[in-house]
């Protein structure tokens, strides 16, 4: 185990190398210019050139890049060409925020998609069944930043129950888990987690059903055992698989959705990422694509794990 | 108790709890949902375009020179700031004198003077002073591209050199922000660098302006309490707290919900709905110019003339405006008239749509052989309006006349990055026209720097190529005419021939819609890209 845990976290050096090279590239190639994080549009050729060098973006290409990853060895995510601050301030507080808001909508997700999953598979064909599916299709096809629209429109415009936006009365910095903070989070929670619990359900449904239909259950039956004792074993076959899904749910989750935050104004690493990409801010960028991409590689080595230790038949080398 | 009992019993106890988010707000307090992403820079040289110089400039900081702001009916003209009075050195047009304020501190309590005066020039201009800091060079430098060096005089009298002999630069000078050089070097002490003591200075700035910075969250905050040591008049409300809100619907919303009492920019279509919900909608003329900039090359259709006038007169503004819920402001020209710099053009741009296919038919152009044009568009954008919608009515109604358009769009930080390429790089497409928005405020960006054939790319933003003696000798005499009401003539005449020769396509001006909660009071839009938040207050 412990031969597999230090081979999965080699593996993690070329995944976050290509990542901050692919993420590197892409800037470089898309149109526009990171100059313009710094100088107006207006501002004469001379003095362009002049940000452009003190800034170190008249280098070559592979020697920016290799500035970069010798700074991020030593822990250094560079400063934002915007605003100068250091990328790992900012992206600390966005990265607590979405994780604070990726829990919170995975937990609402998983939980209900797999009661419904779970009811759905037990009783397959019903009108249960049906429901539930209705509910998680309807799930992964409303455009979720639609979804939160209309909610700010009817829980914030018209009933006036909950906040429109932000993280806080104060901001995000003093937050604090009381009512008057927690309630900024209900309206994103709700947008994010019908995703989520859309797939679940659909997932879990599919598992339980199958599962059902395998003779040891009806063996289970047959010798007599109880319908919560059967549930049991069931919830115990399809514990695995439902959770790599639920993994890969909540590493989607904790990149930040970018439309989501921004109609609520959550400020997430979806937020800081729509504001570096349309200001061409490549040290928030990459910074924040590396650390989002490693959050997902160590979520899939604990999934992996927790599979394992759920079911010993997933052996690992 | 039933099922049912218990969850009627646990929506009811939930009911106070839901009755809405704390709107008690202290008395004083302007909540303001900016269009920008991020809070601008506080640090005294503010990016996010004017709306940081709107909102994190003038409110902490003073300039040497500044906008009168006080009225919603006349041009907003350049008033004395932290200098009473200047000049120019009559022996030597590169040198100007300033005369300082006395009796100005700044937020810190240290005293405003020449010293500091040099210190904020140094700042951007002087790589080698040790509190050079390059990011406010690209944010200022561009704003006052003549101004080279600061000499001190006395304790209160500067001297400021220019490259040329340039009478623009008190205009200028509204874009260079006074910080607290003894503040920066405190900061300084505990900081590695200096990088790092202008990061420590925008979290913790101090400046002259009406409001002291109290409260900083990256990204989501900025709380600014009145300065009641203000050296002018002082402001009205206690306090303000600035949110970025990018979404314009979010932006509804939170005013709606009474997260914020003012809103920038609401979209057209949510204002039925705010003036429903008694929100006060205000707009001014702004100089804000909404046009396609042509490309004068040889072979361009645009470079002739008659097409430029054409177009001019084909558009139909009152349907446009229509369009825009009423936001938007006929242009006749980049200013208006009544303005300074107007002149008085013959050419008077209005919608006749006979005209403009009589112009077209002699510049060669019939149904037989329509006008082809190609316009380098962006899809949304800082201060771009509404883009897309604009552009696509146009490309309607110009088919009227016969006229073709087809969009090249790219995105905001694309088409910026290509208007300082040219209409001759590959980056323009074959394009015939850019269409970038752009303030006014200031005659070199607004005249100078698209009709000085030596402001062609990669210099500035010449971006058509636009190549005319007269121009030039039009520009050159403005900028050496020192006393301001010939300066302003000189401008004025120079106006006038860009219009008769319709050196834009002038579609649109903004007039900067914004919504407001009734309990504001004493709010007065200038017809400016700033806002002088010392007069409104929260009834």
């Amino acid at each position: 185990m412990i031969l597999y845990l230090l081979r999965r976290l080699f593996y993690a050096v070329p995944i976050a190398l290509a990542v901050g090279f692919v993420c590197f590239m892409l800037v470089q190639i898309a149109p526009g210019d990171p100059i313009n994080a710094i100088v107006p549009p207006d501002a004469p050729a001379d003095v362009v050139e002049q940000v452009r060098k003190d800034y170190g973006l008249d280098k070559p290409l592979p020697v920016q890049f290799g500035l970069w990853l010798l700074k991020v060895v030593q822990g250094d995510l560079g400063r934002s060409l915007a605003t100068g601050r250091p990328v790992w301030s900012d992206l600390q507080t966005a990265i607590g925020n979405t994780l604070m808001l990726a829990f919170a909508a995975s937990s609402l997700g998983f939980v209900l998609g797999c009661v419904l999953g779970g009811l759905a598979g037990t009783f397959r064909g019903s009108v249960l069944d049906r429901t539930a599916v209705g509910v998680a299709v309807a799930g992964v096809s409303v455009p979720h930043y639609w979804l939160g629209m209309v909610m700010v429109v009817i829980f914030s415009v018209q009933l006036n129950w909950l906040p429109a936006m932000g993280a806080g009365p104060g901001g995000s910095s003093d937050w604090s888990w009381d009512w008057e903070h927690i309630q900024h989070l209900v309206l994103p929670m709700l947008t994010l987690s019908v995703i989520p619990m859309g797939i679940v359900t659909r997932t879990v449904r599919g598992i339980v059903a199958e599962i059902m239909n395998q003779e040891f259950v009806v063996a289970l039956r047959g010798k007599g055992l109880t319908r919560m004792g059967v549930f049991l074993h069931v919830v115990k076959n399809a514990a695995p698989n439902a959770l790599a899904v639920m993994g890969l749910q909540l590493g989607y989750l904790m990149g930040g959705s970018i439309l989501v935050e921004t109609v609520f104004s959550w400020p997430g690493t979806g937020l800081l990422l729509n504001s570096a990409i349309f200001q061409r801010d490549l040290p928030v960028l990459q910074g924040t694509i590396l650390v989002l991409a490693m959050f997902f590689v160590a979520l899939n080595l604990i999934v992996d794990l927790v599979q394992t230790t759920l079911d010993p038949r997933i052996k690992r080398a | 108790m039933t099922l049912r009992r218990l969850l009627l019993a646990a929506c009811l106890a939930t009911m106070p709890a839901l009755a809405g988010p704390s709107t008690a707000q202290a008395q004083g307090t302007i909540r303001i949902g900016m269009t920008a992403a991020d809070i601008p820079l506080t640090h005294g040289q503010p990016d996010q375009g004017f709306e940081g110089n709107r909102f994190t400039g003038i409110p902490l900081y003073d300039a040497l020179t500044a906008w009168d702001l006080s009225a919603a009916d006349k041009p907003s003209v350049v008033i004395p700031g932290l200098a009473t009075e200047w000049a120019v050195d009559e022996a030597d047009k590169t040198r100007w004198v300033f005369r300082l304020r006395p009796g100005v501190t700044f937020h810190d309590g240290t005293p405003f003077n020449a010293d500091a005066v040099v210190w904020n020039v140094r700042k951007v201009l002087d790589r080698e002073a040790p509190h050079y800091d390059p990011r406010q060079v690209g944010l200022t430098a561009s704003r006052m591209p003549a101004l080279r060096r600061a000499e001190k005089i006395d304790d209160l009298t500067v001297a400021l050199f220019t490259s040329e002999p340039d009478s623009l630069l008190p205009i200028n000078l509204t874009n260079l922000f006074m910080a607290s050089p003894a503040h920066w070097e405190k900061l300084r002490a505990g900081a590695a660098n200096a990088e790092t003591a202008w990061n420590a200075f925008a979290a913790n700035p101090s400046g002259t302006g009406p409001f002291r910075l109290t409260r900083f969250v990256a990204r989501e905050r900025v709380e600014m309490v009145r300065n009641d040591a203000y050296w002018g008049t002082k402001a009205k409300a206690e306090r303000i707290v600035l949110l970025p809100i990018p979404e314009a619907n979010a932006r509804t919303a939170a005013l709606l919900s009474g997260q914020v009492d003012w809103i920038e920019a609401p979209s057209p279509d949510a204002v039925p709905q705010l003036r429903s919900r008694s929100m006060v909608i205000t707009q001014n003329l702004q100089p804000h110019v909404w046009p396609w900039q042509p490309c004068f090359t040889a072979g361009n259709p645009l470079a002739d003339v008659r097409v430029r006038r054409a177009l001019n007169l084909a558009i139909d503004h009152d349907g446009l405006k229509q369009l825009l819920g009423g936001f938007m402001v006929a242009p006749v020209g980049t200013v208006a008239p009544g303005h300074p710099w107007w002149g008085n053009p013959s050419f008077q741009i209005r919608t006749d749509k006979a005209e403009a296919q009589r112009l077209l038919a002699e510049a060669g152009y019939t149904p037989q052989r329509p006008l082809n044009l190609k316009v380098q568009i962006s899809a949304s954008g800082s201060g771009q309006m509404q883009p897309l919608t604009m552009n696509e009515f146009l490309q309607q109604d110009l088919k009227t006349i016969g006229v073709n358009v087809e969009f090249d769009v790219v995105d905001w930080n694309t088409l910026f990055t290509n208007w300082r390429q040219g209409c001759q790089a590959a980056s323009a497409r074959g394009a015939h026209a850019t269409n970038v928005s752009f303030a006014a405020m200031d005659p070199f960006f607004a005249m100078v720097r698209f009709w000085d054939s030596r402001m062609a790319p990669p210099v500035s933003n010449n971006w058509g190529h636009f190549n005319d003696p007269r121009f030039d000798a039009m520009i050159r005499e403005a900028r050496n005419t020192f006393d301001p009401a010939a300066r302003d003539a000189a401008l004025a005449r120079l106006h006038a021939a860009g219009v008769d020769e319709a050196l834009f396509i002038w579609i649109a001006h903004d007039v900067s819609p914004r919504a407001m909660s009734p309990r504001i009071r004493g709010y007065v839009q200038p017809q400016s890209w700033f806002v002088d938040l010392r007069l409104p207050y929260v009834q």
